[in-house]
């Protein structure tokens, strides 16, 4: 082993050849690649030994075979029929799922709380406080065991559930809420919206180059809004205006009709995004105060208005201080889905646990949990920064 | 002639703590006034008071016709006629220099982009820093954030300009660069209120030099006069510490 | 024009009403405008929605005294007499009833030394000799049975007095020995058995007697401590959730110090490799690490090694934190500014001497606020093991106090009980870290 910390000698000009710094470089990390092999070689070596003596048989091909796995909950359809492999495509599916909508309401019930935490009302940044400070401080893991036993133990069953109002009612079951039924016009409301949304963005275009090249700029707002909106609304009206919901219906035995969200689906989503979304306001109210006061003070000198200073100068640069954090936050939030299962929601890791104690396969079940998480951690991140180099402030 | 900046019976609190005492000022249109004191004197807070970065609580204060109160309207007109510069210059470092000088003429004062930009240009040329324009404010030196800042508050072409305290986080060998674009502005006639200990410039500069000390002004003279025969002691006492070294 | 009048006359009239005492604040901070007065109302109603109905369950109407569990289902409030009747069971989970004052003990120790290593003064380098010796008696206690010698302990104490011998040497020649001699004898505490079969074999070949080694292998002798024996798979409750959490972010550090600076490194290979474990942690969640810890670990071992689960759960959290805790280390390591490193090199110190004695002490001061909040994610991320079912605090309430049928319908009340639990500790350790950082950022500005 070479001495890592060599004596300085009085060499002569020219050196030793096993002193050049080149060459000590290659060394080093010929040792170290050599050590990581041998690590990995004995583990490998110990892995096949292991299973060979356990009788236990290795390999991928268990994804082709039939699951006869019951999943009550996704979106494409399932038969127990189906393979393994399908599974965890309806596992992955269910993680995405849960981890978009999560990421969606987590951001929007985030920044409220965080922006109340700043605000100047007392009771209102207190309760903020309160609310970040508990939910922070208590592992999510008993948030979700806690949400889901209120939901097993504390609400009605199904068939006698806590009507909220509109159509909609809550239950051991889950949430069960109206659906609308779609008629002819809300296909050509849809179609109208979608172009008076390309519209929209051709008029703010013009807006701009118009302010550019004449100094005034047009309203953008109200117009926007207005030509967003109102051939959508003109045409629904004209067509009749249908809104025939369905509402889910008692019959004896079940409910009809309408549509469901699962309870271990809600205990999940409900979970992820309490505890998320008190991260995240922590993230936007310190991106928010990381702008120093100054510039605001300069904008106001400069005569731009309150909106204008927010928009033009306040939000760009607390977006660049709240875009990393936000990120990793995100990351966490998939994450954190794992455990889901110990709500009964299938996803991926559900799915997983199934697969390892029907086929015995728990090395390549690991396997693959890990290869998707990593897959789905490494394209966040990649994005999240390549668009942060981007923004980045160019700094001396 | 009618005063550009009046100020009458000013009063300022911070909580209980009384900032601005009674302060009457009249500055005259192309009057240089630089403004002196120990710190915490109130002399920031003074000149923050006429563009309404700090709201008064009592008197009147009447920049170019129009009198500062809670209207939001008057609150920009004035800020529009109003240049300021900062300790720590506060330049947007999310947008390049020539960003930073269109922004306030595009958004306020409804500039078509090309002519905001030229505009910007010129400005840069004033303050001998065009070969930055497309440069972000992080790659600049402080002397010439500074003197970029400067050029941020010409592009508007103010009627006033308020200094505060432009040079005291600048390093040595930058002061002069800023100082000399400031005393070039000086001698085209701008307004100009400076908050500054840069003596020197006083003297050259100023047409009148005002002492602060705790909240009051103690005492306000022609420079000569100022440096050459303080009134008062405390004057004396500053300058004795200020000119001492 | 000389003095002006003003500097003389004193001014009599003070701030303007209503912007001081009580009636002020309430205006400046509760009803300054339409819609702030707006947003009282609104918050000051949900918080009478809330309030009643929460404090009557908990306080006013709840069963405080010991009862049965049919005396509670009475009750409209919280039954705390199911806390009462089953805090033992919740606190020490699996833990043989008789003796839980041996968790208790060892639960006392613990948080006595974190506690005691919140004070700066005590931020010395005996400060790891009094944890090493901490730990020692929590095993000791928690374990009781007889200390088995074997060429493990052996191993383990001669790298111990060589870590603390070439520690305190100043002759660089007799430190850099000393501290090789302690790796290898850690090494051996890993590798030992293979050690001695292979030398075994050695001795079979030359002389031809078997198995002449073989008695090293095993246990030398037994120190009996008086106290019954009570394996990891008996322990539980807040005691496991304690270790699991200081030995996974005490292991882990020295490890995320290697990472950090092999991240640095200018080797590639060695900074590609560094980068690939960080990031491959950091991608997948915990849950999955504590899967391979409690399913593949085993398969990883040589045949014939056991691990008990408990150790299992505790490589797969340390594995975990080190990489966390060396994105921390990493953050700390840039902060340092380049002058220190150039200074360092300039001063002839080798690498090794530059990171121990110039960057890492200041890099590592600098990040220990995150370092504690590392260390309060890592102790609620803990619950996880309870999913391996290990009987952590999260297990041992769910599955043996609320799992007695008798006490099912007040699950609510075990829950928020050890939610409190563990927000005293998160909440005071964040508070100590804010406190920390509000310290190191007044000794920063000083100079300023």
């Amino acid at each position: 082993m070479a001495n890592p910390n060599p004596t300085p000698v009085r060499a002569p000009a020219t050196g030793a050849w096993w002193n050049d710094r080149r060459v000590r470089a290659v060394f080093y990390q010929i040792v170290f690649v050599l050590a990581v092999a041998a690590g990995i070689w004995v583990l490998v070596d110990n892995t096949i030994e292991n299973l060979r003596a356990r009788g236990l048989r290795t390999g991928f091909d268990f994804l082709g075979a039939r699951s006869g796995i019951p999943i009550s909950d996704s979106i494409i359809p399932w038969d127990p029929d189906d393979t393994f492999g399908r599974a965890y495509l309806v596992g992955i599916l269910n993680t995405l799922r849960v981890g978009i909508v999560g990421i969606i309401l987590a951001t929007i019930l985030g920044t409220i709380v965080g922006i109340a935490r700043l605000s100047q009302n007392w009771l209102v940044s207190k309760l903020a406080s309160i609310y970040v400070e508990t939910i922070r401080n208590i592992p999510l893991l008993l948030q979700l065991i806690f949400i889901y036993a209120l939901f097993g133990f504390a609400l009605p069953e199904q068939l006698d559930p806590l009507v909220i109002g509109g159509g909609f009612f809550l239950s051991k079951g889950g949430l069960m809420f109206p659906l609308l039924k779609l008629e002819a016009a809300h296909y050509a409301a849809g179609s109208v919206f979608l172009v008076s949304f390309a519209a929209m963005i051709v008029y703010n275009v013009w807006a701009k180059r118009r302010q550019n090249a004449t100094g005034v700029a047009p309203p953008r707002l109200l117009p926007s809004l207005a030509m967003l909106l109102l051939p959508t609304i003109i045409v629904f009206l004209a067509m009749g205006a249908p809104a025939e919901f369905d509402v889910a219906a008692k019959t004896r035995f079940r409910f009809i009709g309408g549509g469901a969200i699962g309870p271990e689906f809600l205990t999940v989503l409900l979970g992820l995004v309490i505890y998320t979304a008190a991260f995240i306001a922590e993230i936007v109210r310190s991106g928010i105060l990381a702008v120093s006061y100054g510039q605001t003070e300069a904008a106001g000198a400069l005569g731009l208005t309150r909106g204008q200073t927010l928009r033009l100068v306040l939000l760009p640069q607390a977006l660049r201080v709240i875009i990393p954090p936000m990120t990793s936050q995100y990351l966490n939030l998939v994450k954190n889905s794992s455990l889901a299962l110990i709500a009964g929601y299938q996803d991926v890791v559900a799915i997983e646990n199934m697969t390892m104690n029907q086929t015995g396969r728990a090395l390549e079940a690991i396997m693959l949990i890990m290869a998707v998480y990593l897959t789905i951690s490494l394209s966040i991140s990649l994005a999240m920064n390549t668009y942060n180099k981007r923004i980045a402030l160019k700094e001396r | 002639m009618e005063p550009i900046i009046t100020m009458r019976g000013v009063d300022k609190w911070y909580g209980q703590f009384h900032v601005l005492k009674q302060i009457n000022l009249d500055v005259q249109a192309r009057e240089k006034i630089v403004i002196c004191g120990p710190s915490g004197s109130g002399k920031s807070t003074l000149i923050r008071c006429i563009n309404r970065l700090e709201e008064h609580q009592r008197g009147q204060i009447i920049v170019d016709g129009v009198e500062l109160t809670n209207d939001l309207k008057h609150i920009e007109q004035i800020r529009r006629e109003v240049g300021m510069v900062f300790q720590h210059f506060n330049l947007f470092p999310h947008m390049t220099v020539i960003e930073n000088l269109a922004l306030a003429p595009i958004w306020v004062r409804k500039m078509p982009k090309a002519a905001a930009e030229e505009r910007a240009m010129q400005m840069l040329k004033r303050v001998r820093i065009a070969e930055q324009a497309y440069k972000y404010p992080g790659q600049l030196s402080g002397g010439q954030q500074q003197r970029v800042a400067i050029a941020r508050s010409l592009c508007m072409s103010p009627k006033i300009m308020l200094f505060d305290e432009p040079t005291s986080a600048l390093d040595p060998e930058m002061i002069k660069e800023v100082l000399d674009v400031m005393i070039e502005l000086a001698r085209e006639g701008m307004t100009m209120l400076v908050v500054t200990h840069e003596m020197g410039f006083a003297k050259s500069v100023a047409d009148r030099v005002i002492f602060m000390d705790e909240g009051q002004i103690v005492e306000q003279n022609a420079p000569h006069e100022f440096f050459g025969n303080p009134k008062s002691d405390r004057t004396k006492l500053f300058l004795s510490q200020i000119l001492g070294h | 024009m000389a003095v002006s009048e003003s500097a003389t006359e004193t001014v009599a009239a003070g701030p303007p009403p209503a912007t001081t005492g009580f009636i002020g604040w309430m205006r400046r901070n509760l009803f300054s405008g339409i819609w702030n007065t707006l947003l009282t109302l609104v918050a000051a109603y949900l918080l009478f929605v809330i309030i009643p109905p929460v404090a009557s369950w908990l306080f006013i109407d709840a069963v405080w005294s010991e009862a049965p569990p049919e005396t509670c289902k009475a009750a409209h409030g919280a039954c705390w007499a199911f806390i009462r009747e089953k805090h033992r069971v919740i606190f020490f989970g699996r833990y043989p009833f008789f003796e839980h004052w041996r968790p208790l003990l060892g639960m006392g120790l613990l948080i006595t030394m974190v506690m005691a290593s919140c004070f700066r003064r005590f931020w010395r380098p005996w400060i790891a000799l009094v944890w090493a010796g901490g730990l020692g008696a929590f095993f000791l206690v928690m374990w009781g049975g007889a200390i088995p010698i074997s060429y493990r302990t052996a191993a383990i104490a001669a790298a111990a007095v060589a870590l603390v011998i070439g520690l305190r040497q100043s002759n660089g020649g007799m430190r850099s020995l000393m501290l090789w001699l302690a790796l290898l004898f850690a090494a051996l505490i890993l590798a030992g058995g293979a050690v001695i079969r292979v030398l075994d074999a050695v001795v079979k070949e030359l002389f031809g007697v078997d198995d002449a080694l073989a008695p090293l292998a095993g246990v030398w002798f037994e120190i009996p401590t008086g106290l019954s024996f009570v394996p990891t798979s008996l322990w539980g409750g807040l005691p496991l959730t304690l270790l699991l959490s200081i030995l996974g972010i005490m292991v882990a550090f020295p490890l995320a110090i290697l990472l950090a600076l092999g991240r640095r490194s200018k080797l590639p290979l060695i900074r590609m490799f560094c980068v690939g474990y960080i990031e491959l942690i950091r991608g997948v969640p915990l849950i999955s690490l504590l899967f391979v810890g409690s399913f593949l670990l085993p398969l990883f071992l040589p045949r014939g090694v056991e691990i008990a689960d408990l150790a299992r759960a505790q490589v797969a959290i340390i594995g975990f934190s080190a990489a966390y805790l060396a994105e921390v280390i990493r953050g700390g390591l840039q902060a340092i500014p380049r002058g220190q490193y150039e200074a360092a090199d300039a001063l002839g110190l080798s690498y090794w001497q530059k990171m121990a004695k110039i960057v890492l002490p200041q890099a590592i001061v600098l990040v220990i606020p995150p370092i504690v909040n590392t260390f309060i994610g890592l102790f609620k991320d803990t619950s996880l093991v309870s999913i391996v079912s290990l009987t952590d605090l999260l297990l041992s309430t769910k599955d043996m106090a609320i799992g007695d049928v008798n006490w099912r319908a007040f699950y609510a009340e075990g829950y928020t009980f050890i939610a409190l639990i563990y927000f005293v500790f998160c909440f005071f350790m964040s508070k100590y870290s804010q406190y920390l950082e509000r310290q190191f950022e007044t000794g920063r500005r000083k100079r300023r």
